[in-house]
């Protein structure tokens, strides 16, 4: 038969020898390889104690970042929410209002700002997306939760808190 | 008429009572120990950590398991037959325990001028005992499948008696080349015998290796542990049991690897004795004492050769279990019998 590619191999189907059959020569070199496996580095991270770190690149959860003045960067242009590819990114804007100066830089903020962390797939599109550098990814994951709803990150999660004035930041 | 006396020493009664519990403690100590140290090796060898989480390096891991195990739902099926359900794993248990009554733990301890002998029973048929003990183990598997009323306990039960006598007979004739060396049936005797001479295994190296193989099949450890066979059956024998009746079948198999590992110790590697034992001028006491560590380490040096074998050998499949047991073992110990007994004659005449 014509062999479709050259990688085949010829097995060896010589009856066994008798020291083949005696068995016991295998089962001491079997027991020298896992013998040897003893003194090796152990492939286990002790987790909670020890953690692997992350590689420079690596995208985790979102948060929504501040100017130096503690205002929030983001303006609701809806960019992020257009370059995400799984749609997890829903907005509503809202206008500043007089004396709202000190909470938002532009004239228009998000009122209501939530990402799907379910649905989320950490590509990164909507930090690339963002003009007004608000939005980016931390090295943290979204932890465990019991309930679908609790995945739904709004902006007291996402929100940094304010450096000048932390009590703003609610829940 | 005369009336019947029974003297009573009663420091004897009670030295020996204190032997007894010491020795089942330790054994059953060892016994929840190995648990550990049998997880702890088959993570090393699988490069893996091992229990580490319930207290230090994971040292309370046997009692988290046997405390699991104490709060499982106990379940008698309803077909089986309660009274045989219970009397295996009690049997099983039973067997094991019994066995280290006459292994020698150690020479003559001398406390407040009584003279201690640091075994539980010196009887002259030390290793016959041991032997019959081994059979009764059979009647714990055997009546645990059958009690259990499922086809399927009952044909493991079956696979695992068959494995258990097959296995016996080489055992034995390896067992009776050593004795037409030692010319004693007596435990202690062997040991005193091999700390003036020289260790049993450089006389009967095939007999060793024999009865080591025996010891395996016997203690239902892989590559013989068909009868259990947990990664792909259900279970074996004790497939229909659970909690602590569970618990005991497999900690009596634990109790077994500790005392076959100590058996091989004392009839093969000189028990308690150790090489320069009587040449170093110490107390007897200490030397003793010194004796029971030696005879420990040679017992965790089995044990943790049991572990390792596990891990390394594949089990062997059913007819090839029999192979090796009627057309090899048997053969082979009959064998070494004809040459031992070739030799002695030769040396005598």
């Amino acid at each position: 038969m014509q062999t479709l590619t050259n990688r085949a191999q010829p097995v060896d189907r010589r009856p066994m020898t008798f020291w083949e059959k005696m068995y016991l020569p295998a089962i001491a070199k079997g027991m020298g390889i896992t013998l040897s496996h003893i003194f090796k580095k152990k492939a286990t991270v002790n987790y909670p104690e020890e953690k692997r770190p992350f590689s420079p690149v690596f995208r985790g959860l979102h948060v929504l970042n501040r100017d130096e003045e503690g205002r929030e960067r983001c303006t609701a242009c809806g960019l992020c929410a257009v370059a995400c590819p799984a749609e997890a990114i829903t907005m509503e804007a809202a206008e500043r209002l007089p004396g709202e100066e000190h909470l938002y830089r532009e004239e228009k903020y998000a009122a209501r700002y939530e990402i799907n962390m379910l649905r989320c797939i950490f590509c990164g599109f909507c930090e690339e997306a963002c003009p007004k550098q608000a939005i980016y990814m931390t090295e943290t994951f979204a932890p465990a939760n019991y309930q679908r709803k609790g995945f739904i990150y709004g902006k007291d999660d996402l929100l940094i808190p304010d450096p000048k004035n932390p009590i703003t930041v609610k829940k | 008429m005369t009336l019947l006396t029974i003297a009573i020493d009663w420091a004897f009664v009670i030295e020996k009572i204190l032997l007894i519990s010491a020795v089942l403690g330790v054994s059953l100590l060892i016994a929840m120990y190995e648990t550990y140290g049998e997880r702890k090796v088959a993570a090393w060898i699988q490069d893996r950590r091992g229990p580490n989480r319930a207290g230090p390096f994971g040292i309370l891991q046997p009692l988290a398991d046997g405390g699991k195990l104490f709060f499982k739902e106990e379940i008698i099926p309803a077909t089986a037959n309660r009274f045989l359900f219970i009397l295996g794993p009690s049997i099983a248990m039973l067997a094991a325990c019994l066995t280290s009554a006459v292994i020698p733990w150690g020479d003559v301890l001398t406390i407040a001028g009584r003279q201690i002998s640091l075994q539980v029973a010196d009887v002259n048929i030390g290793v016959l005992w041991i032997i019959a003990v081994l059979g009764m183990g059979v009647y714990g598997i055997m009546i645990g499948g059958w009690a259990s009323n499922n086809k399927f306990s009952l044909l493991a039960a079956c696979r695992g008696a068959s494995q258990v006598i097959s296995y016996e007979l080489p055992m034995g004739l390896a067992l009776i080349a050593l004795f037409m060396i030692s010319g004693s049936l007596s435990l202690k005797d062997i040991v005193e015998q091999q700390r003036d001479g020289v260790w049993f295994v450089l006389l009967q190296p095939l007999g060793f290796l024999i009865f080591l193989i025996c010891a395996f099949a016997e203690c239902n450890r892989t590559p013989f542990d068909l009868p259990e066979a947990e990664n792909e059956l259900n279970g074996g024998y004790h497939l229909e049991y659970s909690s602590m009746k569970l618990g005991f079948y497999l900690f009596a198999e634990y109790i077994n690897m500790f005392i076959s590992s100590a058996l091989m110790a004392t009839l093969y590697f000189g028990g308690y004795s150790f090489p320069f034992m009587d040449s170093l001028g110490l107390s007897p006491n200490m030397v003793t004492i010194l004796g029971i560590i030696a005879l420990f380490l040679k017992t965790f040096i089995f044990i943790f050769f049991f572990m390792w074998v596990r891990w390394t050998i594949p089990r062997f499949r059913y007819d090839q279990l029999m192979k090796l047991g009627w057309n090899v073992l048997i053969p082979l110990a009959l064998l070494n019998m004809l040459v031992t007994g070739a030799v002695i004659l030769y040396r005598q005449g």
